[in-house]
């Protein structure tokens, strides 16, 4: 039944979307064609919603992973964007003495930035007990400052009016269009593969079977010895590692460059794509297009209907929330009737924690 | 003297929002709930009172509306952790993603609207007089407020019964239900006052602190002071003045600008973060003291019929 409430919730936020269309005096219907429909018409919409929902498999499938085992990532935005800034510095810092082999180094230097990001987290956890979802978080603001320093300074093209932007990538540093008359690359590939080595991981290697005891149940995985700071080193690098991959695919595919910010908030986003994926690699992957869509409408909804693009985000929070919702009718039997049964309610309770 | 008295009046106008927001989630915390939605409320609490003061000139209004709006947003995340029992980190999440997502859209149009601003106060005389009337009677009126909600706050929890009630609800949900308490009710109004105080503390940035409105404006301040309250060990007072440190780190920041320091502007803003990590580190590096003085049922859910 687990997956009934992402589809609840997907309703539920379109009945919302509904009013709010009406309200804002808008018809509803139109406003639904524009939002939905009409980014996805053309095969070029079709490239874009892949080439958006790339980043956010990406980071989702990481993070994914981490939530299973109760490691509470939420800093994947530093991560991208640490990613991006140690995959462009490869191919700003190699740009003449370029050959194939550029595109691989980058994506492994973006991964290991990001896996450097989030150790951060992971070794402050494990060695002083510090709360990983606040230093993650706060590592956000440090690395988009880091990005903006680079390109303001250090980095900044020289012939560049002064934009705060680094040189143009080389052609050798960029990665290859997939499918023609789109901006569709093969990011969306290495994406993919991804999300095939998560699932196999998770499923059938001893680590991830481990991380997932050890999110389900704590008390049974520290009896197994299965060890509590491994399992959180383990779900931080992981999920530092995608994050990383997806700057270096923003930095080499659509951007081309390294910009102030490197990501309309596809850390983030994947938060809400791995819960409502219900952190299975599938429902990850049909996630992260719902949400590209939801990118997608918030753009065709600015020039179609004149609404704020913001109306992206306030999409993706009312979607957690219904997933959120739902998932207790999910989880719980609704009882009009109060009867004493104190063990059932002590089970839910417990079973309460671990819905997520 | 008289530059000291403004560097302190300074380092208290940059604590204040710290101080609302995290001592709201205190009271929240010591319930036994953690709420990660403080960004999001402040955000929401910051976006409504900037709009009601700029449509109606009553800026005040505006703080009221604002106060309203966090709560409004945290009866959400109650809705959802309490009564259906949803999972208490990835709703606070949501709240925060949902905040920032909300308030951006609604403010749209007022980013670059200017306000009349909640001023200072300036008593004829008091503020005048010589460093004594800087240090003390010169304030935004959201200082001596937020330095009244902290004594609130310290006298409610350690010194009245239905103080004591709520340490309970946190401590042993069950053995307050057992002597008749409803822990629901009870946590209920926690996370609604958490709520308002993370608006008051979103309202005092929009309509005095700054007093405008872009996307965003929090900054992290919501995160930062989740943060305090670990730091502060859920002690009212040491809350107070972590706010006051990180203040103090602000300004530190600008003032480090202002003085031609050769380092780049971005670096320096840095620092209220990174400082954010190393206090969480040191505090949290004694685990047994945060388990002594945490809220023991911090997180779990609870559900009435046991």
């Amino acid at each position: 039944m687990g997956w009934a409430s992402p589809l609840l919730a997907a309703g539920a936020t379109l009945l919302v979307g509904f009013v709010l269309f009406s309200l804002l005096g808008k018809s509803p219907l139109q406003a639904f064609y524009v939002f939905f429909v009409k980014p996805v018409e053309n095969l070029y919409g079709v490239g874009e919603l892949l080439l958006k929902a790339s980043p956010l498999m990406l980071c989702a499938t990481g993070l994914a992973a981490g939530y299973r085992a109760n490691v509470w990532n939420i800093g994947a935005e530093g991560q991208l964007t640490f990613g991006a800034i140690c995959g462009g510095g490869i191919a700003l810092a190699l740009q003449d003495s370029a050959g194939p082999w550029l595109l691989p180094l980058m994506v492994v230097a973006g991964a290991l930035g990001g896996m450097a990001w989030a150790a951060i987290p992971a070794w402050l956890r494990t060695r002083f007990n510090a709360s990983e979802i606040l230093v993650s978080l706060m590592l956000v603001y440090v690395a988009s400052l880091t990005l903006s320093y680079l390109v303001h300074g250090p980095w900044r093209d020289p012939e560049g009016f002064n934009f705060p932007q680094s040189k143009m990538f080389s052609d050798v540093a960029l990665l290859p269009n997939l499918l023609p008359e789109t901006r569709l690359n093969v990011g969306l590939l290495l994406a993919l593969a991804v999300v095939g080595i998560g699932w196999l991981f998770m499923r059938r290697s001893l680590a991830g079977f481990q991380m997932r005891v050890a999110g389900l149940a704590p008390a049974a995985a520290n009896y197994a010895g299965i060890s509590a700071e491994r399992t959180v080193w383990l779900g931080m690098l992981i999920g530092g590692a995608t994050a990383g991959i997806a700057g270096v695919n923003e930095a080499a595919g659509p951007i081309g460059q390294l910009l102030p910010s490197m990501s309309p908030g596809y850390g983030f986003a994947a938060i809400i794509v791995a819960f409502v994926g219900r952190l299975h690699p599938l429902g990850v992957l049909l996630a992260s297009l719902l949400m590209s869509l939801l990118y997608l409408g918030g753009e065709s909804a600015q020039i179609g209907l004149s609404l704020p693009s913001a109306v992206t985000g306030l999409f993706q929070g009312t979607l957690l929330f219904f997933l959120l919702a739902t998932d207790v009718f999910i989880n719980f039997r609704l009882r009009l009737h109060r009867r004493t049964a104190p063990h059932a309610a002590t089970a839910r309770a417990l079973t309460a924690g671990e819905g997520a | 003297m008289e530059h000291l008295a403004a560097l302190v009046a300074l380092t208290l106008a940059a604590g204040t929002p710290l101080v609302f927001a995290a001592l709201g989630e205190l009271v929240t915390e010591k319930s036994g709930v953690l709420n990660l939605g403080v960004e999001g409320m402040m955000l929401v609490g910051a976006v409504v009172s900037f709009i009601v003061a700029a449509t109606t000139n009553a800026p005040w209004l505006g703080v009221l509306a604002g106060m309203l709006a966090g709560a409004a947003l945290s009866l959400v995340f109650a809705l959802l952790t309490l009564t259906l029992m949803a999972n208490q980190v990835a709703t606070g999440l949501a709240l925060s993603l949902f905040g920032v997502g909300l308030s951006a859209f609604v403010g749209l149009d007022y980013v670059s609207v200017v306000i009349d601003g909640i001023k200072p106060l300036a008593i004829a005389g008091w503020s005048d007089l010589p460093f004594f009337g800087k240090l003390l009677f010169a304030h935004s009126p959201f200082v001596y407020l937020s330095l009244g909600l902290f004594a609130l706050i310290e006298w409610f929890l350690f010194h009245t019964r239905a103080g004591l009630v709520v340490r309970a609800v946190g401590e042993s949900p069950e053995s307050a239900h057992a002597i008749g308490y409803s822990v629901i009710a009870i946590r209920y109004l926690a996370v609604l006052f958490g709520g308002a105080c993370a608006g008051l503390g979103g309202a005092y940035l929009a309509v005095a602190y700054t007093p405008l409105w872009t996307e965003g404006m929090t900054a992290g301040r919501g995160w930062i002071a989740l943060a305090l309250v670990v730091f502060a060990t859920w002690k009212p007072r040491r809350v107070l003045a972590g706010a006051y440190l990180f203040g103090a780190v602000t300004l530190a920041q600008f003032q480090a600008q202002a003085l031609g320091v050769a380092v780049p502007s971005q670096l320096l803003s840095m620092l209220p973060y990174l400082a954010t990590i190393v206090v969480l580190t040191i505090i949290s590096r004694d685990a047994a003291m945060i388990r002594l003085n945490a809220p023991a049922s911090l997180g779990r859910p609870y559900h009435p019929e046991t």
